[in-house]
């Protein structure tokens, strides 16, 4: 038997094992629920925050970059509340139904709950997990196992989030934008769990943007779980563009069922260290999966994205296609793994991971991992990190195009392979100008 | 009339060492077509990209004055902002960039660094239609990708589209008729003697004297060795098809 790691108990993590023992009596949910945070914690306490020997956080030492945790943020008062308000900008004015997150907690006052669709309902997680028979009884933590240490403490700490569900059949032509809002001038942690449960057949498209104060060295914890139910559509996007000492953790679970269309895309920019694990299950058969990501990273910038791909029944097509822009130091790390089970014959999935690289200090890893058990499938991977093409570049400016507009246009196009796929248009132009606006402020 | 284009003494090498453009002179009045000729080798091309500003070489010795401006002090943007303009030989391919978003860019970049009013995008594709109508480029061709997947000649009819939308006050053209058949070459060729104006000059880098039967120059000037070593009228074209380069590379050596 392999000797178990027990390394020394960090700061963070003594930190976290008090912070978790003074919030426990006062966070939401019965008996069962508190249960599932002591299971949680201990999976947590026994594996410590994750560092360079745990294989799927191999390039993110989380125990070297979170030195210390910081405190449960208190519930908004009326000047985070207010300053709230005003975030969510990328996307102002593109009419979708927004609920507001601040400082981890949903706030209702601030939420566009009027004119809900027929077969759309909304709720804090706060109040879903009170609730004596609600869905997190019946979904949370079960919509994809993983043992992971950082969702372990999310599901510990836990206080807030959405939970969405949408009726069989139902189609929420509106998209639902969840504005996670971080405020003030000292440090908070915010631990928020959501959960969304489409029925078969239903249809809807959900955004999510986190976003926080500059100098300020705040810890966000941010975890969704969603059932895709049979012949079920839906599409996420999640935008990160929290302040520039943030430390952002995210995971999504997601289950999907039989002829199910799945598309989920991030697009990170901000953030001191970012990690976006995302762990979807193709349980039925026919299932369309497209799973995209954009990281624009700058200065010290570290953006971690974890996939973990489970195609466990046959005949389902998925895509995976990521892109990263680099300068200064920056670090961007994409872990592509997918799982073909014995069962899932006729699998066809396509990962292709790019980097360009802006800097000669700029670093990308990648690591593309395949693993078949099935013999009827086309399983491809394929990562390149490279630099702007200067030739191209040059005959942008030999038609009067200058340097900083020609590299824009070069990157926006790079960029652009993973962003035509994102559904919503406006959406699409808005990512496309942030990613220009991103361009044309560096340095 | 003051020159439009005066290169005196000048020298130029690829950058690490190797000397390409040795001693070079040349003036271009405005409304003057001129025609290079010469083997390969001679650094014709280079001449090209050094006029319009592409890294990696370096200038040695001479000056370049274009419209009374120090030339080789200008970014190619500005080049290219102040009426310079160089027919690639092989245009490059630009996946994700439509082509009427780089026409609109580039003519907008253009207008601005002059100080004048940028053109809305219905302008500029109405414009862009028109031109594209006497070139035979449709709809289609403007909305794909920059030359992804064109064929050599619509290629050259994409790099002349640029060129009558740009109207620079110099085109350079560097071997326009590469790639070409007869019937892409007398379109390219159209296009290009569209644009002779009194104002407006040509350069024409060629090895063959095919191209200058479409368009017909002024001046014909044999390079070799980085340098003009012989000029004349456009019957020299015909006697450089009979005789070849070899008597004008040994007056060179």
């Amino acid at each position: 038997m392999a000797a178990t790691v027990r390394p020394m108990k960090t700061g963070a993590e003594l930190a976290l094992a008090e912070i978790f023992s003074a919030a426990r009596p006062a966070l939401p949910g019965g008996p069962d629920i508190a249960a599932q945070r002591a299971a949680a914690f201990d999976t947590f306490a026994d594996a410590g925050l994750p560092h360079r020997r745990v294989e799927t956080w191999k390039y993110t030492d989380l125990r070297a970059l979170m030195r210390d945790a910081k405190p449960l943020a208190p519930l908004p008062d009326a000047d985070a509340k207010a300053q709230a308000a005003t975030a969510g900008a990328l996307l102002g004015g593109l009419g979708f139904r927004r609920l507001f997150l601040v400082n981890g907690t949903f706030v209702p006052e601030l939420s566009d709950l009027t004119d809900l669709e027929s077969g759309l309902s909304i709720s804090s997680m706060a109040d879903a997990l009170a609730a004596p028979a609600g869905l997190p009884a019946t979904y949370l933590g079960r919509t994809v196992s993983s043992s992971d240490a950082v969702l372990a403490l999310n599901t510990a700490l836990m206080g807030d989030g959405v939970v969405v569900h949408v009726a069989a059949g139902a189609v929420v032509a509106r998209p639902i934008e969840m504005v996670f809002v971080t405020t003030g001038e000292t440090a908070v942690a915010t631990f928020t769990r959501s959960l969304v449960v489409l029925e078969e057949g239903a249809s809807a498209t959900f955004l999510e943007t986190h976003e926080g104060p500059a100098g300020v060295a705040y810890q966000v914890n941010t975890a969704l779980e969603m059932v895709v139910g049979a012949g079920a559509s839906v599409e996420r996007i999640k935008i990160t563009t929290e302040g520039a000492e943030a430390v952002h953790l995210a995971t999504m679970l997601a289950r999907v069922e039989t002829g199910a269309r799945f598309a989920n895309t991030f697009f990170t920019s901000g953030g001191s260290v970012v990690r976006n694990q995302l762990l979807v299950h193709l349980a039925g058969e026919g299932i369309n999966a497209h799973m995209g990501g954009v990281s624009l990273l700058a200065g010290k910038q570290h953006a971690d994205t974890m996939l973990s791909l489970d195609h466990a029944a046959p005949s389902c097509e998925s895509r995976e296609s990521f892109r990263a822009v680099l300068d200064g130091t920056a670090q961007d790390i994409f872990q592509g793994k997918i799982a073909v089970r014995q069962a899932a014959q006729k699998t066809d999935a396509r990962m292709l991971s790019r980097a360009l690289l802006l800097s000669e200090t700029a670093e990308s890893c990648n690591k593309p991992e395949l693993e078949i058990f099935a013999d009827d499938v086309q399983c491809g991977h394929g990562c390149t990190t490279g630099t702007l093409d200067q030739q191209i570049k040059f005959y942008l400016m030999a038609r009067g195009i200058p340097a900083k507009e020609a590299e824009a246009l070069l990157i926006q196009a790079f960029v652009g392979e993973v962003l035509d796929a994102v559904g919503p248009e406006g959406v699409r132009t808005a990512l496309s100008e942030a990613t220009r606006a991103w361009l044309l402020g560096r340095e | 009339m003051a020159p439009l284009l005066e290169i005196k003494d000048l020298h130029a090498e690829i950058a690490g060492g190797r000397k390409i453009i040795n001693g070079m002179n040349l003036t271009i009045n405005p409304g003057e077509v001129h025609a290079i000729m010469g083997p390969n080798g001679a650094g014709k091309s280079t001449l090209s990209y050094v006029l319009s500003g592409k890294p990696g070489y370096e200038i040695t010795g001479g000056e370049v004055l274009f419209r009374g401006v120090n030339l080789l002090e200008l970014s190619p943007d500005e080049r290219a902002a102040q009426g310079m303009f160089l027919c690639f030989q092989y245009p490059l391919e630009i996946p994700g960039v439509s082509n009427m978003a780089f026409l609109h860019t580039a003519v907008n970049s253009q207008r601005k660094k002059r100080g004048e009013v940028e053109l809305t995008s219905p302008e500029l594709v109405r414009k862009v239609r028109e031109l594209g109508k006497t070139l035979g480029i449709d709809a289609d061709m403007l909305k794909r990708p920059v030359n992804v997947g064109f064929s050599g000649g619509e290629k050259k009819r994409n790099e002349t589209l640029q060129m009558m939308l740009l109207e620079p006050y110099l085109c350079v053209l560097d071997e326009a008729d590469s790639g070409l058949d007869i019937d892409a070459l007398k379109v390219v060729s159209n296009g290009v003697n569209a644009l002779r104006s009194p104002e407006r000059s040509m350069l024409v880098i060629t090895h063959y004297q095919r191209l200058l039967d479409y368009i017909v120059p002024d001046v014909v000037h044999v390079f070799s060795a980085g340098r003009i070593v012989h000029s004349g009228g456009k019957e020299l074209a015909l006697e450089l098809e009979a005789t070849g380069y070899a008597q004008y590379q040994n007056e060179a050596a």
